[in-house]
Protein backbone atom coordinates (compact mmCIF):
# COMPACT_ATOMS: atom_id res chain seq x y z
CA UNK A 1 0.00 0.00 0.00
CA UNK A 2 1.32 3.59 -0.71
CA UNK A 3 2.08 6.18 1.91
CA UNK A 4 -0.53 8.17 0.76
CA UNK A 5 -3.13 5.51 1.67
CA UNK A 6 -1.23 5.07 5.04
CA UNK A 7 -1.39 8.79 5.85
CA UNK A 8 -5.22 8.85 5.26
CA UNK A 9 -5.71 6.15 7.45
CA UNK A 10 -3.93 7.61 9.72
CA UNK A 11 -5.82 10.74 9.92
CA UNK A 12 -9.58 9.05 9.59
CA UNK A 13 -8.67 6.63 11.97
CA UNK A 14 -7.82 10.10 14.18
CA UNK A 15 -10.40 11.73 13.32
CA UNK A 16 -13.59 10.70 10.88
CA UNK A 17 -15.13 13.68 10.63
CA UNK A 18 -13.10 15.49 8.42
CA UNK A 19 -14.42 16.34 5.13
CA UNK A 20 -12.94 15.07 1.63
CA UNK A 21 -11.84 19.47 1.58
CA UNK A 22 -9.96 18.87 4.86
CA UNK A 23 -8.20 15.71 4.04
CA UNK A 24 -6.91 17.04 0.46
CA UNK A 25 -5.68 19.58 2.04
CA UNK A 26 -4.15 17.16 4.71
CA UNK A 27 -2.90 15.27 1.83
CA UNK A 28 -2.17 17.42 -0.21
CA UNK A 29 -4.06 16.46 -3.47
CA UNK A 30 -7.68 16.96 -4.72
CA UNK A 31 -11.19 16.14 -3.44
CA UNK A 32 -11.59 13.99 -6.27
CA UNK A 33 -8.57 11.81 -5.16
CA UNK A 34 -9.32 11.55 -1.71
CA UNK A 35 -12.81 10.57 -2.74
CA UNK A 36 -11.39 7.52 -4.65
CA UNK A 37 -9.25 6.63 -2.42
CA UNK A 38 -11.47 6.31 0.44
CA UNK A 39 -14.19 4.45 -1.75
CA UNK A 40 -11.11 2.07 -2.39
CA UNK A 41 -10.20 1.82 0.71
CA UNK A 42 -13.77 0.71 1.41
CA UNK A 43 -13.79 -1.58 -1.44
CA UNK A 44 -11.27 -3.04 0.08
CA UNK A 45 -12.10 -4.09 3.55
CA UNK A 46 -9.53 -1.57 4.40
CA UNK A 47 -11.68 0.89 6.02
CA UNK A 48 -14.46 -1.40 8.15
CA UNK A 49 -16.44 1.52 9.77
CA UNK A 50 -17.16 4.92 10.88
CA UNK A 51 -17.65 5.12 14.64
CA UNK A 52 -18.03 7.86 17.74
CA UNK A 53 -16.40 7.19 20.71
CA UNK A 54 -19.27 7.91 23.36
CA UNK A 55 -19.17 8.55 26.93
CA UNK A 56 -22.28 7.03 27.95
CA UNK A 57 -21.46 8.28 31.91
CA UNK A 58 -22.53 11.12 30.30
CA UNK A 59 -25.93 9.82 29.35
CA UNK A 60 -28.83 8.54 31.53
CA UNK A 61 -28.78 5.23 29.89
CA UNK A 62 -26.96 2.39 32.45
CA UNK A 63 -24.59 -0.01 30.42
CA UNK A 64 -21.69 -1.74 32.00
CA UNK A 65 -19.05 -3.16 30.15
CA UNK A 66 -16.85 -6.37 31.30
CA UNK A 67 -13.56 -7.53 30.00
CA UNK A 68 -13.52 -11.53 29.67
CA UNK A 69 -10.65 -13.43 29.54
CA UNK A 70 -11.62 -16.64 27.96
CA UNK A 71 -9.32 -19.90 27.61
CA UNK A 72 -10.39 -21.96 24.87
CA UNK A 73 -9.39 -25.15 23.08
CA UNK A 74 -8.27 -24.73 19.38
CA UNK A 75 -10.03 -27.15 16.84
CA UNK A 76 -8.26 -29.25 14.38
CA UNK A 77 -7.83 -27.73 11.03
CA UNK A 78 -9.77 -24.41 12.30
CA UNK A 79 -7.33 -23.16 15.11
CA UNK A 80 -9.08 -21.01 17.65
CA UNK A 81 -11.09 -19.20 14.64
CA UNK A 82 -14.42 -21.52 14.73
CA UNK A 83 -14.82 -20.48 18.19
CA UNK A 84 -13.84 -17.34 18.01
CA UNK A 85 -16.17 -16.73 15.20
CA UNK A 86 -18.92 -18.46 17.12
CA UNK A 87 -18.43 -15.78 19.72
CA UNK A 88 -18.61 -12.96 18.13
CA UNK A 89 -21.92 -13.94 16.97
CA UNK A 90 -23.78 -12.43 19.92
CA UNK A 91 -24.20 -8.95 20.07
CA UNK A 92 -23.47 -8.53 23.28
CA UNK A 93 -19.81 -9.11 22.06
CA UNK A 94 -18.73 -6.13 21.31
CA UNK A 95 -14.85 -7.00 20.78
CA UNK A 96 -13.02 -10.04 20.59
CA UNK A 97 -8.79 -10.32 20.10
CA UNK A 98 -7.07 -13.46 20.15
CA UNK A 99 -4.50 -13.09 22.67
CA UNK A 100 -0.91 -14.62 23.64
CA UNK A 101 0.01 -15.01 26.82
CA UNK A 102 -1.71 -16.72 29.64
CA UNK A 103 -5.69 -17.02 28.34
CA UNK A 104 -6.83 -17.04 24.52
CA UNK A 105 -9.70 -14.86 24.35
CA UNK A 106 -9.89 -11.39 25.22
CA UNK A 107 -13.70 -10.26 24.83
CA UNK A 108 -15.48 -7.20 25.65
CA UNK A 109 -19.37 -7.09 26.39
CA UNK A 110 -21.56 -4.74 27.06
CA UNK A 111 -25.12 -4.96 28.92
CA UNK A 112 -27.01 -3.26 30.78
CA UNK A 113 -26.71 -4.39 34.28
CA UNK A 114 -23.98 -6.69 36.21
CA UNK A 115 -26.28 -9.46 36.42
CA UNK A 116 -27.00 -9.51 32.73
CA UNK A 117 -23.05 -9.39 31.58
CA UNK A 118 -22.66 -12.11 33.90
CA UNK A 119 -25.40 -14.55 32.94
CA UNK A 120 -24.55 -13.83 29.58
CA UNK A 121 -20.62 -15.32 30.35
CA UNK A 122 -22.46 -18.25 32.71
CA UNK A 123 -25.16 -19.40 30.60
CA UNK A 124 -24.01 -18.34 27.18
CA UNK A 125 -20.02 -18.05 26.70
CA UNK A 126 -19.23 -20.49 29.15
CA UNK A 127 -21.32 -23.17 27.77
CA UNK A 128 -19.96 -22.70 24.15
CA UNK A 129 -18.22 -25.88 23.26
CA UNK A 130 -14.78 -25.71 23.41
CA UNK A 131 -14.52 -22.85 26.21
CA UNK A 132 -12.54 -24.33 29.24
CA UNK A 133 -12.45 -21.24 31.90
CA UNK A 134 -13.72 -17.69 31.54
CA UNK A 135 -12.45 -15.18 33.88
CA UNK A 136 -14.95 -11.78 34.52
CA UNK A 137 -13.45 -7.72 35.05
CA UNK A 138 -15.90 -5.47 34.76
CA UNK A 139 -14.81 -2.15 33.41
CA UNK A 140 -15.13 0.61 36.83
CA UNK A 141 -13.84 3.80 34.64
CA UNK A 142 -12.89 4.73 31.14
CA UNK A 143 -10.09 7.01 30.84
CA UNK A 144 -8.90 7.07 27.56
CA UNK A 145 -9.96 4.71 24.46
CA UNK A 146 -9.11 5.15 21.03
CA UNK A 147 -6.97 7.75 21.86
CA UNK A 148 -9.84 10.24 23.48
CA UNK A 149 -9.26 11.20 27.06
CA UNK A 150 -12.38 10.68 28.80
CA UNK A 151 -12.04 13.95 31.03
CA UNK A 152 -12.61 16.87 29.64
CA UNK A 153 -9.87 18.96 28.38
CA UNK A 154 -9.24 21.49 30.71
CA UNK A 155 -8.10 24.86 29.13
CA UNK A 156 -5.78 27.34 30.55
CA UNK A 157 -8.03 30.27 31.56
CA UNK A 158 -5.34 33.00 31.50
CA UNK A 159 -3.73 32.95 28.39
CA UNK A 160 -1.84 36.12 26.19
CA UNK A 161 -4.47 37.58 23.93
CA UNK A 162 -2.35 38.82 20.65
CA UNK A 163 1.26 37.37 19.88
CA UNK B 1 -0.51 63.42 45.38
CA UNK B 2 1.94 62.22 43.05
CA UNK B 3 2.08 63.07 39.43
CA UNK B 4 3.24 59.68 37.92
CA UNK B 5 3.49 61.22 34.35
CA UNK B 6 6.48 63.28 35.49
CA UNK B 7 7.81 60.35 37.15
CA UNK B 8 7.40 58.05 34.17
CA UNK B 9 10.78 58.35 31.71
CA UNK B 10 9.83 59.89 28.97
CA UNK B 11 10.76 57.13 26.80
CA UNK B 12 8.64 54.73 28.46
CA UNK B 13 6.03 56.99 27.96
CA UNK B 14 6.82 57.50 24.45
CA UNK B 15 5.70 53.73 23.47
CA UNK B 16 2.56 53.11 22.38
CA UNK B 17 0.72 50.10 23.84
CA UNK B 18 -1.08 47.92 21.40
CA UNK B 19 -4.06 49.18 20.25
CA UNK B 20 -5.78 46.02 19.63
CA UNK B 21 -7.03 45.94 23.23
CA UNK B 22 -10.42 47.59 22.50
CA UNK B 23 -11.05 44.02 19.99
CA UNK B 24 -10.15 41.88 22.54
CA UNK B 25 -12.60 43.51 25.09
CA UNK B 26 -15.31 42.70 22.36
CA UNK B 27 -14.13 38.73 22.15
CA UNK B 28 -13.80 38.13 25.65
CA UNK B 29 -17.43 38.71 26.31
CA UNK B 30 -18.44 36.36 23.12
CA UNK B 31 -19.18 33.15 23.27
CA UNK B 32 -18.59 30.48 20.52
CA UNK B 33 -16.39 32.63 18.61
CA UNK B 34 -13.71 30.98 16.81
CA UNK B 35 -10.33 32.49 17.24
CA UNK B 36 -7.48 32.92 14.84
CA UNK B 37 -6.10 35.93 16.53
CA UNK B 38 -3.75 34.17 19.01
CA UNK B 39 0.22 33.37 17.64
CA UNK B 40 0.61 30.27 19.89
CA UNK B 41 0.78 26.27 19.21
CA UNK B 42 -1.90 24.80 19.56
CA UNK B 43 -0.38 21.45 20.40
CA UNK B 44 0.11 20.66 23.80
CA UNK B 45 3.79 20.60 24.79
CA UNK B 46 5.26 16.88 24.02
CA UNK B 47 4.35 14.23 27.14
CA UNK B 48 8.31 13.18 27.63
CA UNK B 49 9.45 17.19 27.31
CA UNK B 50 6.95 17.76 30.18
CA UNK B 51 7.99 15.06 32.05
CA UNK B 52 11.27 15.69 31.69
CA UNK B 53 10.42 19.08 33.44
CA UNK B 54 8.20 17.54 36.42
CA UNK B 55 10.92 14.65 36.50
CA UNK B 56 13.65 17.79 37.26
CA UNK B 57 11.16 19.11 40.17
CA UNK B 58 11.06 15.78 41.98
CA UNK B 59 14.89 15.59 41.66
CA UNK B 60 15.18 18.72 43.40
CA UNK B 61 16.48 20.47 40.73
CA UNK B 62 15.09 24.05 41.85
CA UNK B 63 18.09 26.29 42.31
CA UNK B 64 19.49 29.17 39.81
CA UNK B 65 22.12 27.85 37.19
CA UNK B 66 24.98 29.78 35.74
CA UNK B 67 23.92 32.91 33.66
CA UNK B 68 24.24 31.49 30.43
CA UNK B 69 22.27 28.47 30.93
CA UNK B 70 23.41 24.63 31.96
CA UNK B 71 26.09 23.27 29.97
CA UNK B 72 24.29 20.38 29.52
CA UNK B 73 21.35 22.71 27.60
CA UNK B 74 24.26 24.56 25.94
CA UNK B 75 25.52 21.42 24.26
CA UNK B 76 22.59 20.20 22.84
CA UNK B 77 21.67 23.62 21.35
CA UNK B 78 24.81 23.34 19.72
CA UNK B 79 24.18 19.71 18.05
CA UNK B 80 20.95 21.12 17.28
CA UNK B 81 21.87 23.99 15.31
CA UNK B 82 24.39 21.80 13.88
CA UNK B 83 22.19 18.40 12.75
CA UNK B 84 19.07 20.83 11.65
CA UNK B 85 20.45 24.24 10.27
CA UNK B 86 24.27 23.45 9.99
CA UNK B 87 25.38 25.71 12.25
CA UNK B 88 28.88 25.68 14.21
CA UNK B 89 29.14 27.52 17.67
CA UNK B 90 30.62 26.72 20.76
CA UNK B 91 28.49 26.26 23.74
CA UNK B 92 30.76 27.36 26.08
CA UNK B 93 31.10 30.72 24.13
CA UNK B 94 28.56 31.28 21.35
CA UNK B 95 25.59 30.04 23.33
CA UNK B 96 23.36 32.46 25.73
CA UNK B 97 20.28 30.71 26.99
CA UNK B 98 17.28 33.25 27.42
CA UNK B 99 13.69 34.00 28.52
CA UNK B 100 11.99 32.86 25.31
CA UNK B 101 13.18 34.25 22.08
CA UNK B 102 12.38 37.46 23.27
CA UNK B 103 14.74 37.97 25.75
CA UNK B 104 17.38 37.18 23.61
CA UNK B 105 16.27 40.03 21.31
CA UNK B 106 15.86 42.06 23.66
CA UNK B 107 19.54 41.37 24.57
CA UNK B 108 20.98 41.63 21.01
CA UNK B 109 19.47 44.90 20.68
CA UNK B 110 20.80 46.50 23.92
CA UNK B 111 24.55 44.64 23.59
CA UNK B 112 24.98 46.90 20.17
CA UNK B 113 22.83 49.62 20.23
CA UNK B 114 24.36 53.38 21.47
CA UNK B 115 22.01 56.29 21.56
CA UNK B 116 21.00 57.72 17.92
CA UNK B 117 22.05 54.35 16.30
CA UNK B 118 19.50 53.15 13.75
CA UNK B 119 17.95 49.52 14.01
CA UNK B 120 16.85 48.07 10.63
CA UNK B 121 12.96 46.48 10.89
CA UNK B 122 11.14 45.29 8.33
CA UNK B 123 7.47 45.25 8.29
CA UNK B 124 5.28 43.98 8.47
CA UNK B 125 6.68 42.42 11.41
CA UNK B 126 6.21 41.26 15.16
CA UNK B 127 5.56 44.33 17.06
CA UNK B 128 8.22 43.77 19.85
CA UNK B 129 11.57 44.98 17.94
CA UNK B 130 10.61 48.55 17.43
CA UNK B 131 9.66 49.11 20.87
CA UNK B 132 12.72 47.11 22.45
CA UNK B 133 15.06 49.71 19.96
CA UNK B 134 13.91 52.73 21.51
CA UNK B 135 14.16 51.58 24.81
CA UNK B 136 18.13 50.87 23.66
CA UNK B 137 18.33 54.44 23.09
CA UNK B 138 18.58 53.61 19.51
CA UNK B 139 15.78 55.15 16.52
CA UNK B 140 14.11 51.90 14.65
CA UNK B 141 13.59 52.64 11.13
CA UNK B 142 11.26 50.34 9.45
CA UNK B 143 11.25 48.52 5.92
CA UNK B 144 7.84 48.71 4.39
CA UNK B 145 7.48 45.60 2.72
CA UNK B 146 5.51 44.76 -0.34
CA UNK B 147 3.29 41.34 -1.28
CA UNK B 148 4.49 41.48 -4.21
CA UNK B 149 8.17 40.77 -3.62
CA UNK B 150 6.63 38.11 -0.89
CA UNK B 151 7.47 40.55 1.76
CA UNK B 152 11.27 39.84 1.73
CA UNK B 153 13.49 42.52 1.91
CA UNK B 154 15.34 43.56 -1.50
CA UNK B 155 18.87 44.93 -2.28
CA UNK B 156 17.19 47.84 -3.40
CA UNK B 157 14.97 48.55 -0.27
CA UNK B 158 17.44 47.67 1.82
CA UNK B 159 19.84 50.66 0.55
CA UNK B 160 16.77 53.25 0.75
CA UNK B 161 17.15 53.39 4.69
CA UNK B 162 20.96 52.32 5.03
CA UNK B 163 22.58 55.55 6.50
CA UNK B 164 25.93 55.91 8.06
CA UNK B 165 23.76 55.23 11.60
CA UNK B 166 22.56 51.74 10.92
CA UNK B 167 23.91 49.42 13.41
CA UNK B 168 21.83 46.75 12.65
CA UNK B 169 19.19 45.09 11.19
CA UNK B 170 16.69 42.66 12.12
CA UNK B 171 15.57 39.95 9.86
CA UNK B 172 12.40 37.82 11.13
CA UNK B 173 12.13 35.20 8.89
CA UNK B 174 10.00 32.79 8.44
CA UNK B 175 7.89 35.71 9.30
CA UNK B 176 5.07 36.34 11.60
CA UNK B 177 2.49 37.97 10.51
CA UNK B 178 3.70 37.12 6.54
CA UNK B 179 4.35 33.90 6.40
CA UNK B 180 7.36 35.43 4.03
CA UNK B 181 10.65 33.42 4.13
CA UNK B 182 13.89 34.78 2.60
CA UNK B 183 15.42 31.65 1.05
CA UNK B 184 19.20 31.81 0.26
CA UNK B 185 20.10 33.81 -3.08
CA UNK B 186 17.82 36.37 -1.16
CA UNK B 187 19.66 36.57 1.99
CA UNK B 188 22.48 36.41 -1.16
CA UNK B 189 21.43 39.53 -2.27
CA UNK B 190 21.82 41.47 0.47
CA UNK B 191 24.73 40.55 2.21
CA UNK B 192 27.00 42.16 0.36
CA UNK B 193 25.28 45.19 1.56
CA UNK B 194 25.25 44.55 5.07
CA UNK B 195 29.36 42.99 4.95
CA UNK B 196 30.26 46.24 3.11
CA UNK B 197 28.96 48.34 6.12
CA UNK B 198 29.53 46.20 9.19
CA UNK B 199 25.61 45.96 9.76
CA UNK B 200 24.86 43.58 12.59
CA UNK B 201 22.24 41.05 11.66
CA UNK B 202 19.81 39.98 14.51
CA UNK B 203 18.38 36.83 12.81
CA UNK B 204 15.09 35.93 15.00
CA UNK B 205 14.92 32.12 13.73
CA UNK B 206 11.99 31.42 16.13
CA UNK B 207 9.64 30.18 13.49
CA UNK B 208 12.81 28.07 11.32
CA UNK B 209 11.87 24.79 11.75
CA UNK B 210 8.33 25.93 10.59
CA UNK B 211 9.62 26.38 6.86
CA UNK B 212 7.49 24.29 4.32
CA UNK B 213 9.22 25.00 1.02
CA UNK B 214 12.89 24.39 1.21
CA UNK B 215 15.28 24.61 3.90
CA UNK B 216 15.50 27.07 6.32
CA UNK B 217 18.67 28.93 5.70
CA UNK B 218 19.93 31.21 8.61
CA UNK B 219 22.24 34.46 7.87
CA UNK B 220 24.87 33.10 9.70
CA UNK B 221 24.71 30.05 7.05
CA UNK B 222 26.34 32.12 4.76
CA UNK B 223 30.38 33.07 3.92
CA UNK B 224 31.31 35.59 5.49
CA UNK B 225 27.98 36.58 7.50
CA UNK B 226 28.52 34.32 10.70
CA UNK B 227 31.00 37.14 12.43
CA UNK B 228 28.22 39.42 12.14
CA UNK B 229 25.08 37.73 12.91
CA UNK B 230 23.29 36.79 15.82
CA UNK B 231 21.03 33.76 15.57
CA UNK B 232 17.86 34.06 18.12
CA UNK B 233 15.74 30.88 18.95
CA UNK B 234 14.00 28.77 20.86
CA UNK B 235 11.42 25.80 22.54
CA UNK B 236 8.28 28.02 21.91
CA UNK B 237 7.18 27.36 18.36
CA UNK B 238 9.49 24.02 17.29
CA UNK B 239 8.26 22.10 20.35
CA UNK B 240 4.79 23.93 21.28
CA UNK B 241 6.64 25.47 24.64
CA UNK B 242 6.00 29.15 24.79
CA UNK B 243 4.64 29.38 28.47
CA UNK B 244 7.93 27.34 29.17
CA UNK B 245 9.44 30.25 28.01
CA UNK B 246 13.02 29.60 26.86
CA UNK B 247 14.81 31.22 24.04
CA UNK B 248 18.58 31.28 23.03
CA UNK B 249 21.30 33.70 21.14
CA UNK B 250 24.09 32.08 19.64
CA UNK B 251 26.85 34.22 17.44
CA UNK B 252 30.31 35.65 17.90
CA UNK B 253 31.96 35.22 21.08
CA UNK B 254 32.74 38.75 22.33
CA UNK B 255 28.74 39.35 21.74
CA UNK B 256 27.16 36.64 23.57
CA UNK B 257 30.24 38.05 26.62
CA UNK B 258 28.91 41.05 26.42
CA UNK B 259 24.73 39.89 26.56
CA UNK B 260 25.16 37.48 29.28
CA UNK B 261 26.17 40.47 31.28
CA UNK B 262 23.01 41.65 30.61
CA UNK B 263 21.07 39.09 30.99
CA UNK B 264 23.12 38.44 34.22
CA UNK B 265 21.95 41.89 36.06
CA UNK B 266 18.13 41.45 34.74
CA UNK B 267 17.58 37.96 34.70
CA UNK B 268 20.29 35.96 36.26
CA UNK B 269 19.29 32.72 34.88
CA UNK B 270 16.34 31.35 32.86
CA UNK B 271 14.04 29.52 34.23
CA UNK B 272 15.60 25.34 35.28
CA UNK B 273 12.53 23.33 34.86
CA UNK B 274 12.40 24.77 31.60
CA UNK B 275 15.99 24.44 30.73
CA UNK B 276 15.88 20.69 31.63
CA UNK B 277 12.60 20.28 30.04
CA UNK B 278 14.41 21.95 26.75
CA UNK B 279 17.67 19.74 27.57
CA UNK B 280 15.06 16.46 26.37
CA UNK B 281 12.93 18.47 24.06
CA UNK B 282 16.48 18.57 21.81
CA UNK B 283 17.62 15.44 22.49
CA UNK B 284 14.77 13.46 21.83
CA UNK B 285 12.13 15.79 20.32
CA UNK B 286 12.72 15.65 15.97
CA UNK B 287 9.77 13.73 15.66
CA UNK B 288 7.82 16.33 17.48
CA UNK B 289 8.65 19.02 15.31
CA UNK B 290 8.03 17.14 11.84
CA UNK B 291 4.47 15.42 13.43
CA UNK B 292 3.23 19.18 14.05
CA UNK B 293 4.75 20.75 11.29
CA UNK B 294 3.27 18.30 8.97
CA UNK B 295 0.05 19.19 10.69
CA UNK B 296 0.87 22.57 10.30
CA UNK B 297 1.29 22.47 6.25
CA UNK B 298 -2.09 20.83 6.00
CA UNK B 299 -3.98 23.15 7.64
CA UNK B 300 -1.73 25.82 5.83
CA UNK B 301 -3.12 24.46 2.41
CA UNK B 302 -6.66 24.07 3.60
CA UNK B 303 -6.76 27.83 5.06
CA UNK B 304 -4.73 29.47 1.90
CA UNK B 305 -7.00 27.63 -0.68
CA UNK B 306 -10.43 28.44 1.00
CA UNK B 307 -9.54 31.77 1.31
CA UNK B 308 -8.57 31.79 -2.55
CA UNK B 309 -11.57 30.11 -3.69
CA UNK B 310 -13.52 32.95 -1.55
CA UNK B 311 -11.81 35.34 -3.56
CA UNK B 312 -9.59 36.78 -1.37
CA UNK B 313 -5.99 37.68 -2.85
CA UNK B 314 -3.82 35.53 -0.70
CA UNK B 315 0.10 35.60 -1.07
CA UNK B 316 1.41 31.95 -0.33
CA UNK B 317 3.08 31.75 3.11
CA UNK B 318 5.70 29.39 3.18
CA UNK B 319 6.69 29.67 6.84
CA UNK B 320 5.06 30.67 10.29
CA UNK B 321 1.98 29.41 11.33
CA UNK B 322 0.31 32.66 9.86
CA UNK B 323 -1.79 33.65 6.30
CA UNK B 324 -1.92 37.27 5.49
CA UNK B 325 -4.85 37.61 3.00
CA UNK B 326 -5.03 41.19 1.32
CA UNK B 327 -8.80 42.41 2.24
CA UNK B 328 -8.78 45.65 0.27
CA UNK B 329 -10.94 44.36 -2.37
CA UNK B 330 -13.53 44.19 0.22
CA UNK B 331 -12.91 48.34 -0.05
CA UNK B 332 -12.30 48.31 4.22
CA UNK B 333 -9.48 49.03 6.17
CA UNK B 334 -7.59 46.10 8.32
CA UNK B 335 -9.17 47.50 11.10
CA UNK B 336 -12.95 47.96 9.81
CA UNK B 337 -12.79 43.98 8.17
CA UNK B 338 -11.72 42.87 11.91
CA UNK B 339 -14.14 44.46 13.87
CA UNK B 340 -16.90 43.66 11.69
CA UNK B 341 -16.05 40.34 10.68
CA UNK B 342 -15.85 39.70 14.62
CA UNK B 343 -19.05 41.47 15.54
CA UNK B 344 -20.65 40.03 12.66
CA UNK B 345 -19.26 36.17 11.89
CA UNK B 346 -17.46 36.08 15.35
CA UNK B 347 -14.56 35.12 13.96
CA UNK B 348 -11.34 36.56 15.27
CA UNK B 349 -8.36 37.93 13.83
CA UNK B 350 -5.91 40.62 13.59
CA UNK B 351 -5.57 43.82 11.56
CA UNK B 352 -2.75 43.95 10.01
CA UNK B 353 -1.57 47.59 10.60
CA UNK B 354 -0.78 46.40 13.54
CA UNK B 355 2.36 45.07 12.19
CA UNK B 356 3.39 48.42 11.08
CA UNK B 357 2.04 50.71 8.83
CA UNK B 358 2.71 48.47 5.39
CA UNK B 359 0.42 46.00 7.19
CA UNK B 360 -2.78 47.80 6.04
CA UNK B 361 -4.63 46.05 3.69
CA UNK B 362 -3.92 43.01 5.25
CA UNK B 363 -5.23 40.93 7.74
CA UNK B 364 -3.22 38.21 10.06
CA UNK B 365 -5.22 34.72 10.58
CA UNK B 366 -3.34 32.17 12.34
CA UNK B 367 -3.81 28.61 11.11
CA UNK B 368 -2.35 26.51 14.69
CA UNK B 369 -6.36 25.92 15.04
CA UNK B 370 -7.95 22.49 14.57
CA UNK B 371 -9.69 21.84 11.40
CA UNK B 372 -12.58 21.75 12.13
CA UNK B 373 -12.34 25.15 13.55
CA UNK B 374 -10.58 26.27 10.31
CA UNK B 375 -13.41 25.37 8.12
CA UNK B 376 -16.33 27.11 10.41
CA UNK B 377 -13.78 30.01 10.12
CA UNK B 378 -13.72 30.10 6.67
CA UNK B 379 -17.88 29.05 6.51
CA UNK B 380 -18.25 32.40 8.49
CA UNK B 381 -15.71 34.72 6.36
CA UNK B 382 -17.73 33.27 3.28
CA UNK B 383 -20.45 34.97 5.14
CA UNK B 384 -19.20 38.38 5.92
CA UNK B 385 -17.41 38.44 2.61
CA UNK B 386 -20.99 37.64 0.34
CA UNK B 387 -22.96 40.22 3.08
CA UNK B 388 -20.59 43.25 1.80
CA UNK B 389 -21.52 42.57 -2.29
Amino acid sequence: MDQRSKKLLSLLENDCTLNHAQLAALLNTTTEDVTAMIGSLEKQGVILGYKAVVNWEKTDLETVEALIEVKITPQRDKGFDRISERICQYEEVESCYLMSGGYDLTVIITGKTLREVALFVAQKLSTIEGVTSTATHFILKKYKQQNVFFAPKEEQKERLIFV
Amino acid sequence: MIDYNSVISKRVQSIQPSGIRKFFDILENMTDAISLGVGEPDFPTPWHIRDAGIYSLEKGFTKYTSNAGMADLRREICNYLDRRFDLHYDPDTQVLVTVGGSEGIDCAIRCITDPGDEVLIPEPSFVCYGPMVSLASGVPVAIPLVADNEFRVSPEQLLSVVTDKTKAIVLPYPSNPTGGIMQREDLEAIAPILKERGIIVISDEIYAELTYEGKHVSMANLPGMYEQTLVVNGMSKSYSMTGWRLGYVCGPAPLIRQMTKIHQYAIMSAPTTSQHAAVEALRNGDEDIERMKEEYDGRRRFLVNGLRELGLDCFEPRGAFYVFPCIRSTGLSSEEFCERLLVEQKVACIAGNAFGQSGEGFVRMCYAASMHDLQEALRRIGLFLDSLK
